[in-house]
């Protein structure tokens, strides 16, 4: 090694320089084995990030396990860059979430926007035109001016990425928790389509066939990523501010239509995009997935700057790049093609059959690492959870000023409009938005047809806390409910596990115990999970809620029965499903007690999927109107964002106590249609008006003017965010 | 009518407005920012985006880009040029427009739906509107406050050059201008979106007879202006 001074394999050992890297002891000792010498700089540097949390899933693989991944419409499961799942019609729908949690802790701008950028990336990889983004977001409370600061870096962020590049966002969720202070979770989701014959993987086959890099040159940027990404955040974090990426989504913009016309090119071999762990990670599982090797020469990658090292090139992830494996012979097509995109190509090397990933600097050998113990052997650590003790101990709010805690309610950050945010999003732009932002989930019609994909993404922490195994099958339904309740057909959905460190045997219990819920839950609803990420070591100020963020996608099959359907004063407002004293992770509770007892939860799954799929037949054939699941806040937020969002009035009478307005049990509905329908399981509770909104209970009465509702209700978010801090 | 649809790098609503032109009965095709002629074509769609990242500032890079000679050629010769969103800022920084686009007020990027009044329907492009008619088109973009100064302003009133006003501006634009045609009333620069308001189901059709008044230039230019 004479062009670098680097450490020595000694120093490594010596130094436990691994250790800076992520490495614990014996997982250095297992390197040690697979080679069967010391690793030099630039292998241990590679170890380390194949290795990390982020790339290997060493705490969580046996929880995705779980999952199932198959059903009659999956083409692709978890594996490959995104999920694919039948339409009909030889095409199909790609998605996939991904977490972008600590960048945006450390840079909020940066770490969203490459956030979009890199999920877009997992799409197009596929071969997948994206039609529509969502996001989910988690902040601490906005009365922290560091938590205003970060909302608005990641909004403009994500919106500056997803705006330019041209793809609109159609859908998103927001939850503020101090939980999340100084730990905001920043989950991105694409949806494309694609046609069946043009699904691609990312897999490098075929001896002599050449390596091609395109996209932004590699800098210094990003290094180490995925390891930042598998730690805590700590005092020291932002020094880590040059792990962070750099968007740049006008190339983004460029690369994405070249990767979809080299799609279209019979030589292409395999593709995939340089995410985390950059040219290392894409090198590595294409070449384990095609069963060969892979030879770079990294004197040829295009380059910032003299001087990067191949530590350096292997670890940076620079942003906007992709990696190609195409037929021997016929390099000089694609070079050309990218040169007509101006963008930045070149062979960088080809395949082998020596079952090892080579890399060489002018001539010299910087790596030699087989290719199938890297990608595949990382350590699994299968660790103890530990139960915390249930409480089921009833408790009730009979005696709050429940008037007060509905006007608190619908006036927080969480329950109000997210105008403030989805207004900073382009959600109109390829001009097949059917249904945007603002109230369920988006829908986005397939371009020359008359079906659309309805998209959804949602997170239920706070029952997850209180009830991990039901708290996770009710984050499935809850997004489940968001697609039915456009009339769509579910299909499949992807997930992002954003937890704790799973070292601690809480954090490990509720990793276990939520992810058999959510399996559970996916088996029972019919949505296998076709892709996914894991967020874990989420801990700042103390550790974040268990938030596993769930992203689905359903079928409308001629989506033109949505045009025209209107509510109006004189239709009729049913509940459906029964409603229990169900407070363990409720927003009152949140609200009054600052708390989250650790109670069970209850969800019937069967019943779920009946009354969903019930409800879905009544939409589309045209009996009912509107279909809103209850959330956060239950009955009465529901229906005061529904009155607020459509500047209809509503006039009232439930047959339940005033404090089970706010209570939070599973499976329900507020439905707008005809008077006189008969639901299953459903009651007429009143009538939409022109003008005041009221509810009454046994022994609440809550009346406010349409006026007062709506101002409160779009003034959540932007009275917090006036002062600039 | 055959229109060209120039794409820049970083153009995004290329695909919309191709799909607008051929929904109003055209013919429409793409054509690259590196060429040098836009002979053949009866019309010419600037689309919106981010041309060349907006790097430097929005349109700025463009208004410099092999075609642009062809764009003003097509001006000259009286042929319709419509410049939506970033094709706007282009046909201000060209200088076939006055005024520019500078960023909103709110200094946040702004997507939503915007009531619009068709102040002048005595254009060929605005022709099958009513006068002050209320129409629905999306607004997306980050930098769409028009500015103009004093003297421009006084010569775009006196010419009713002023062909679309924004209900409620949601960018700071001066008297609340959302587009404005040039003298001889061949360009048409716009910040809303009508190419995104082709269809009920999707929000609005307003957008439509737009394009389609475009398609029949020939019939409706020669008796406006």
């Amino acid at each position: 090694m004479i062009t670098f001074t680097e450490p020595t394999e000694q120093d490594i050992l010596n130094e436990k320089l691994y250790a800076d890297m992520g490495l614990t002891d014996s997982e250095y000792d297992k390197v040690v084995e697979i080679l069967g010498r010391q690793p030099n700089y630039t292998e241990t540097g590679i170890f380390s990030v194949m290795w990390s949390e982020h790339c290997s899933y060493k705490h969580s693989k046996p929880f995705l396990k779980q999952f199932p991944t198959t059903g009659d419409r999956v083409l692709m499961g978890p594996g490959e860059g995104a999920g694919v799942v039948d339409i009909g019609d030889d095409q199909a729908v790609v998605f996939k979430v991904e977490s972008h949690n600590h960048p945006s802790a450390v840079e909020p701008y940066q770490g969203a926007a490459t956030g979009v950028g890199g999920i877009i990336r997992d799409i197009v990889s596929i071969g997948a035109r994206p039609i529509g983004l969502l996001n989910s977001l988690r902040f601490g409370e906005l009365s922290e001016p560091n938590n205003r600061r970060l909302l608005r870096g990641v909004v403009a962020g994500i919106g500056g990425y997803g705006n330019c590049i041209g793809i609109p966002t159609v859908s998103g969720e927001v939850e503020f928790d101090p939980s999340y202070d100084g730990n905001p979770l920043v989950n991105a989701m694409c949806v494309g389509t694609i046609d069946h014959d043009k699904i691609q993987k990312g897999t490098a086959k075929g001896t002599g066939n050449k390596v091609i890099y395109v996209g932004l040159k590699t800098g210094r940027d990003g290094i180490h990523g995925a390891t930042f990404a598998s730690e805590e955040l700590t005092d020291e974090s932002e020094s880590k501010r040059p792990s962070v990426q750099i968007g740049d989504p006008f190339t983004g913009k460029k690369l994405m239509e070249a990767t979809l016309d080299a799609i279209r090119q019979p030589e292409l071999v395999g593709i995939q995009d340089m995410g985390a762990a950059g040219l290392t990670s894409s090198s590595a599982e294409m070449a384990a997935k095609g069963e060969s090797g892979i030879a770079l020469h990294l004197d040829q990658v295009p380059v910032r700057e003299e001087g990067i090292t191949p530590y350096e090139m292997m670890l940076s992830e620079t942003q906007e790049r992709m990696l190609l494996v195409v037929e021997a012979g016929s390099e000089d097509k694609f070079l050309d093609m990218f040169e007509g995109y101006e963008l930045d190509a070149a062979v960088i090397g080809e395949v082998t059959d020596t079952d090892r990933l080579e890399l060489f600097f002018h001539g010299e050998k910087y790596a030699d690492i087989p290719v199938q113990p890297l990608s595949d052997e990382a350590p699994v650590y299968i660790l103890e959870g530990e139960a915390p003790a249930q409480d089921e101990t009833p408790y009730s709010y009979s005696d709050q000023d429940l008037n007060k805690v509905f006007d608190a309610l619908i006036g927080h950050p969480t329950h109000g409009s997210k105008r403030y945010i989805y207004e900073q999003y382009d959600n109109q732009v390829g001009a097949n938005t059917v249904q945007k932002s603002g109230f369920g989930s988006g829908v986005v019609r397939v371009e020359g047809t008359d079906k659309a994909i309805a998209m959804a993404i949602d997170g239920k922490s706070r029952y997850v806390y209180a009830d991990p195994l039901n708290g996770g099958k009710e984050a499935v339904a809850q997004t489940f409910r968001s697609i039915i309740s456009t009339g769509a057909l579910p299909l499949a959905m992807t997930d992002c596990l954003n937890y704790g460190s799973p070292e601690k045997p809480e954090i490990y219990h509720q990793l276990e115990a939520s992810t058999r819920g959510m399996a559970e839950a996916c088996e029972k609803l019919s949505t296998p999970v076709v892709s996914g990420n894991v967020s874990l070591y989420n801990e700042s100020k103390g550790t974040i809620l268990p938030t596993p963020v769930i992203g689905m996608v359903g079928l409308i099959e001629d989506v033109n029965f949505m045009a025209g359907i209107e509510i109006s004063a004189g239709d009729a407002v049913y509940l459906v499903g029964e409603t229990t004293k169900s407070f363990a992770g409720s927003q009152i509770e949140k609200l009054i007690d600052n708390d989250i007892r650790k109670q069970t939860r209850d969800i019937d799954l069967e019943l779920e999927y009946a009354r969903g799929m019930d409800l879905r037949g009544r939409l589309i054939n045209g009996e009912v109107k509107k279909i809103a699941p209850v959330g956060r806040g239950g009955i009465a937020i529901k229906l005061a964002q529904l009155s607020a969002f459509h500047h209809l009035g509503m006039d009232v009478e439930i047959d339940l106590d005033g404090e089970d307005l706010f209570a939070e049990n599973a499976s329900r509905y507020i439905v707008i249609a005809p008077a006189g329908l008969d639901i299953r399981d459903g009651k007429e509770i009143g009538r939409l008006t022109d003008e005041g909104f009221h509810i009454g209970t046994r022994d609440l009465t809550i009346d406010r003017s349409i006026e007062a509702i709506s101002n409160t209700w779009e003034g959540a978010i932007p009275q917090c965010m006036t002062s600039m801090d | 009518m055959k229109f060209a649809v120039v794409k820049f790098p970083g153009s995004n609503c290329d695909r919309d407005m191709l799909n607008a032109a051929i929904k109003a009965g055209g013919e429409a095709e793409y054509v690259d920012y590196r060429e040098t002629s836009l002979e053949g074509y009866d019309g010419v769609l600037i689309p919106g985006g981010f041309s060349f990242g907006d790097y430097l500032r929005s349109g700025a890079m463009a208004s410099v880009a092999p075609i642009t000679g062809a764009i003003k050629e097509a001006a000259a010769a009286g042929k319709p040029v419509l410049g939506v969103c970033n094709g706007f800022q282009i046909l201000t920084e060209i200088g076939l427009l006055p005024g520019a686009l500078i960023f909103n007020d709110t200094h946040t990027f702004i997507s939503r739906n915007e009531v619009l009044t068709i102040t002048n329907n005595e254009t060929a492009f605005t022709s099958g509107y009513e006068k002050g008619e209320a129409v629905t088109f999306p607004v997306a973009h980050g930098e769409g406050h028009y500015y103009c100064d004093d003297e421009t302003y006084d010569t775009l009133v006196e010419n009713d050059r002023i062909v679309l006003t924004y209900n409620d501006n949601p960018n700071g634009s001066r008297a609340d201008i959302a587009g404005v045609v040039n003298e001889a009333g061949n360009v048409f620069g716009l910040m809303p979106h009508p190419e995104r308001a082709l269809e009920k189901l999707l929000g609005s059709d307003d957008g439509l007879r737009l394009f389609e008044k475009m398609n029949a230039w020939e019939a409706n230019h020669d008796h406006i202006h």
